[in-house]
C-alpha cells in the first residue's frame, strides 16, 4: 500500500494499546510483520518516565510511527494534539480522529473535514479516521488527504463490515485512493473480505490485543490480509445461481 | 504563582515554562507542552512566560490504536 509516497509491503497496521504486556505487543509486531504502529499522547505524570519507556519500546520495533489524535472531540483539540505529536514523535504522519459521539466513537465528519483541511495546509500527512460516507470522503480528498481510513464498524466492537454496500461504493467510486479499513474488524476472515473488495490495508488493535493469543491473532490477520490482496489481484470469478460443471463433459464414458 | 498542570493546581516559583517544568519534575525531554490549549514547542519553552491561572498540559508518548 502506498502511504504518501511510501510503499508499505504488509497491508496491515497495528495499534499499540491494550496488550497483556509490552513483550506480547512486540511479539505481535514480529509475527505479523506489521510495518506501521499507531501511538498516542497522554498526560505525563512527571516522575515515572513511562512515556520514555514506552517510546523506547516502540522505537525498538523498527516500524513507522503513526500518531493519533484519539479522544479529541473538537477541531481545536485535534490541531493542538497534532502539533504536539509531530514534535514528540518526529513525524508529520497523523491519524486524525475527531470524535462526535462518546458511545459509538463515531467521527464528527464536519470537524474532521475542517481539521484535515487545516492540518494538510500545515504540512501534515493526514490519515483521517472516517465513516464509509462517499461525500465525506470526497471532502477529505479535496482537503488534501491522500489516504482515507473508513471504519468497518465502531472502534473495539469487532462487528466486521456493518455496511458492505457503503464500503463497496466507496471503493468503486474512488478506485485510485489508498484506503485502509480502520476499526471494527473482529476476525481475520473480515480482513480477507475487505482486501478482496479492493481496500489497500487494515488497521487493527482491539481484535489482536484483546484476543486470547495476540501474537497468533496478529499473524492470522496478516495472512488473511495477504490472502485477500492476492485474491483481488487474481480477479475472482463472478458468483452465479446455476451450477456449472468444472470437470469436462466431453469424452465422458457412457456407462449406463 | 498558581497555575494548573494536567488539570491539577500547583504553585511554581518561576514564570518561565521551562523552569516551571523542571521545578515540577518534568526533566524528561520526551514530552510535548501546551498552554491554554495552544501548542508551545520545546524550542520556545525557555522564553515562554506563564501567567497566573495558566493551564499547562504536559503530554508523553502512550499506547494508542
Amino acid at each position: 500500500m502506498r502511504l504518501y509516497g511510501t510503499e508499505i509491503d504488509v497491508p496491515m497496521m497495528l495499534g499499540t494499546a491494550q496488550y497483556p504486556s509490552p513483550a506480547i505487543m512486540a511479539e505481535a509486531f514480529r509475527t505479523s510483520g506489521a510495518e506501521v504502529a499507531t501511538v498516542s499522547l497522554r498526560r505525563e505524570s512527571g516522575a515515572g518516565g513511562e512515556g520514555r519507556e514506552f517510546w523506547r519500546l516502540v522505537s525498538g520495533l523498527g516500524v513507522r510511527i503513526l500518531p493519533n489524535t484519539a479522544g479529541c472531540h473538537s477541531v481545536k483539540e485535534a490541531l493542538t494534539t497534532a502539533e504536539m505529536a509531530r514534535e514528540v514523535f518526529g513525524t508529520d504522519w497523523l491519524k486524525l480522529e475527531v470524535i462526535g459521539n462518546p458511545d459509538t466513537l463515531q467521527p464528527d465528519v464536519y470537524g474532521l473535514a475542517e481539521a484535515a483541511r487545516l492540518l494538510c495546509k500545515d504540512g501534515f500527512k493526514v490519515f483521517p479516521y472516517t465513516t464509509e460516507d462517499l461525500v465525506v470522503a470526497e471532502r477529505l480528498l479535496s482537503a488534501g488527504c491522500e489516504v482515507l481510513m473508513p471504519w468497518a464498524a465502531p472502534i473495539g466492537t469487532g462487528l466486521g463490515l456493518t455496511n458492505e454496500y457503503g464500503l463497496r461504493t466507496l471503493r468503486e467510486r474512488l478506485p485510485d485512493v489508498t484506503m485502509i479499513i480502520d476499526a471494527g474488524l473482529g476476525v481475520p476472515s473480515q480482513a480477507a473480505r475487505v482486501m478482496e473488495m479492493g481496500f489497500d490495508g487494515i488497521l487493527l488493535n482491539t481484535a489482536v490485543a484483546k484476543s486470547g493469543d495476540p501474537a497468533a491473532m496478529a499473524a492470522a490477520f496478516a495472512k488473511a490480509a495477504e490472502a485477500g490482496k492476492l485474491a483481488r489481484r487474481a480477479v475472482p470469478i463472478e458468483p452465479r445461481d446455476m451450477a456449472a460443471a468444472s470437470t469436462p463433459v466431453i469424452g465422458k464414458a457412457f456407462l449406463g | 504563582m498558581r497555575i494548573s498542570v494536567n488539570g491539577k493546581g500547583v504553585e511554581v516559583g518561576s514564570a518561565r515554562l521551562s523552569d516551571s517544568l523542571a521545578e515540577l519534575g518534568y526533566t524528561d525531554n520526551c514530552i510535548a507542552t501546551a498552554v491554554n490549549e495552544e501548542f508551545v514547542p520545546s524550542s520556545k519553552r525557555a522564553e515562554f512566560l506563564l501567567r497566573e491561572g495558566d493551564r499547562v498540559e504536559v503530554l508523553m508518548p502512550m499506547q494508542g490504536g
